[in-house]
């Protein structure tokens, strides 16, 4: 796969001057889709997405037309579309393009999801601090208001309702989960649900909600333009479509890329990213999906491809897709230990497995990386793991405990020098 | 979890007639019945209009006038990272050390930081110009290390270009 022959889906719009505004989408054909779709059955929408085999991008990889499909037909209550906007799983920055150059693919991609579910009111919650991104999302939204694509009458259709409010989250991690969103968006802290009852059923304000990452409903309208089974015919089997992936750490280009599914991570980091600072042969190791997805090794990484099962059979995950490179120079107990400290901090405090949990995982990882590392510190470490995962009302206990359980495994000698030497292996 | 501080040289806060608008405006944009979803924007706003952080008056304040019981409107202060329970500077200086910037340098990047402004996490200067804090990932990965400095990001920082910018602060 070179780089001149991918397919820009959610992306396509990106370089052209001034593609935040509605001028430029129009140009570019945009809000044709939703009104293909409005023309459409509800139900004929939600199976072109399924036909499309689009997946959540916010990490969890649930299948998008699904999801939809959950929500009760035949249900008096009102029904709410979320937009997951709170970008904030560390290595990750890929919506950050969509909401601030190309903000009117995103709304039009929640007209069409609304429509599908009979939401008549949508938010988008973007994290606090994209404050810039914010000002931009509000104007688009503003605009899209003004020229009658939302409201009263979307798209100029009777009976057809969308209103759309951008809530700014106030920063916490923990809110990125996607009933901790429900409860921040009712003015409370965010912590998570216990579930079930779903979302789908029980979500905002008590009402059947679909929530649903940037990315994901970014992809909706090429989806209603050229048909699910064009998009199904991208990236590979159970993984199909493109991807956005943010490409950090030691590359000689970094950047958000996208590229479709499948494509082996040696040929992302080489020919999309510049390649890795120093050359192949200094990689160290990857981590591939985000913060809480374990770390591959470099011979890992030489072979494994971008997609849901390729990663998960290589012991990782394609999470949000925020693959984070480390060169040799890297000590991986110090990079582990940064994350651990992270999740400690991050932690809501609901979960005894969790709070307690990330405190003494964070502690223990820095007493190895700080040369005081005692005998027996690592099966504590796993032990600690083993008591989280699993064990917490959401998933932050094991995207806590996943990366120092992976990166035990992948590179165990260096948790034993450490242990052993006090010092680093690295140098 | 720090305590709620008192601000001794304000009097009772109260919302501007046109910052009144503004809550108006904000409960708007909730379905009906639902006004107890505006109550993060609220904070916001009062935030910027108190001088930049949420005294334990103000935060009855908005209790009072949102009609949520103070407990409430406590938690969800002291919940999220970006209500000031504290005074901070002109400039929040806010750096993140996450992996990504890690990976890229932000050791440098806050050692050059800490030089210029004397400052260490957490603390403003005597002149409430600075306030340095250090954050979890703000979402700018590829474009590490980088800064917030109140409603900005500067990305791709070295320690010279982070003088610089400083520098050039009004």
């Amino acid at each position: 796969m070179s780089k001149s022959a991918q397919t820009l889906v959610v992306y396509r719009n990106l370089q052209l001057d001034g593609s935040h505004t509605l001028a430029v989408a129009r140009q570019r054909g945009g809000y044709q889709a939703a009104e293909k779709a409005l023309a459409m059955s509800r139900d004929e929408v939600i199976e072109e997405v399924k036909k499309s085999g689009l997946r959540g991008r916010g990490g969890a990889g649930f299948p998008a037309g699904l999801k939809w499909s959950f929500i009760p037909k035949k249900d008096p209550r009102p029904r709410y579309l979320v937009c997951n906007a709170d970008e904030g799983e560390p290595g990750t920055c890929k919506d950050r393009e969509i909401l601030r150059h190309d903000p009117h693919l995103l709304i039009e991609g929640m007209i069409i999801a609304a429509y599908a579910v009979q939401a008549e009111w949508g938010f988008i919650y973007i994290r606090g601090e994209f404050y810039r991104e914010y000002e931009r999302l509000q104007a688009a939204v503003d605009e899209a208001y003004g020229a009658g694509l939302l409201g009263d009458r979307v798209l100029g259709r009777d009976g057809v309702r969308f209103q759309l409010t951008v809530h700014r989250g106030a920063g916490a991690y923990v809110c990125g989960e996607e009933t901790g969103l429900v409860e921040s968006l009712e003015g409370k802290k965010g912590q998570p649900r216990l579930k079930p009852p779903f979302p789908a059923n029980v979500g905002l304000y008590g009402c059947p909600t679909v929530i649903n990452n940037v990315e994901t409903l970014a992809a909706v309208p090429a989806i209603l333009e050229r048909g699910g089974a064009w998009y199904a015919g991208l990236g590979v089997d159970k993984s199909s479509g493109t991807k956005l992936f943010s490409v950090s750490g030691h590359v000689n280009r970094p950047g958000n890329y996208e590229v479709e599914l499948g494509i082996p991570l040696k040929t992302l980091i080489e020919e999309h990213a510049g390649g890795v600072r120093g050359g192949w042969e200094n990689l160290k190791g990857v981590i591939p999906g985000g913060s809480s997805t374990p770390v591959l090794t470099a011979v890992a990484c030489a072979t494994v491809t971008m997609d849901y099962d390729s990663l998960a059979k290589a012991g990782s995950m394609l999470g949000a897709g925020s693959v984070i490179v480390m060169d040799k120079s890297v000590c991986i107990v110090r990079a582990i230990a940064r994350l651990s400290r992270f999740y400690r901090h991050e932690s809501c405090g609901q979960c005894t497995p969790c709070r307690e949990g990330t405190g003494w995982l964070s502690q223990v990882m820095n007493r190895i990386e700080n040369g005081r590392g005692e005998k027996g510190d690592i099966a504590l470490l796993k032990e600690i793991c083993t008591n989280m995962s699993g064990k917490t009302i959401c998933a932050l206990g094991d995207a806590a405990a996943m990366p120092v359980v992976g990166a035990i495994k992948a590179f165990p000698e260096e948790f034993d020098y450490h242990v052993e030497h006090g010092r680093c292996l690295v140098g | 979890m720090s305590e709620l501080q008192k601000n001794s040289n304000m009097r009772r806060p109260r919302f501007s007639p046109e910052s009144l608008r503004e809550v108006e405006a904000i409960y708007r944009r909730y379905p009906p019945g639902q006004r107890r979803s505006a109550l993060m924007p609220i904070l916001f706003l009062a935030q910027r209009e108190f001088g930049g952080w949420l005294s334990r008056e103000a935060l009855d304040y908005v209790a009072e006038l949102t009609e949520i019981p103070p407990v409430r409107v406590y938690e969800v202060a002291t919940f999220y990272t970006m209500y000031n329970l504290k005074p901070v500077g002109k400039y929040h200086v806010q750096v993140c050390t996450n992996i990504s910037c890690w990976l890229c340098g932000s050791d440098g990047v806050v050692q050059a930081l800490r030089n210029k402004l004397r400052l260490k996490w957490g603390e403003t200067g005597d002149d409430n110009r600075f306030t340095l804090t250090e954050v979890e990932c703000l979402g700018a990965c590829v474009n590490a290390p980088m800064m917030q400095i109140n409603d900005d990001y500067y990305e791709d920082l070295t320690p010279d270009k982070v003088a610089e910018i400083i520098d050039r602060l009004p």
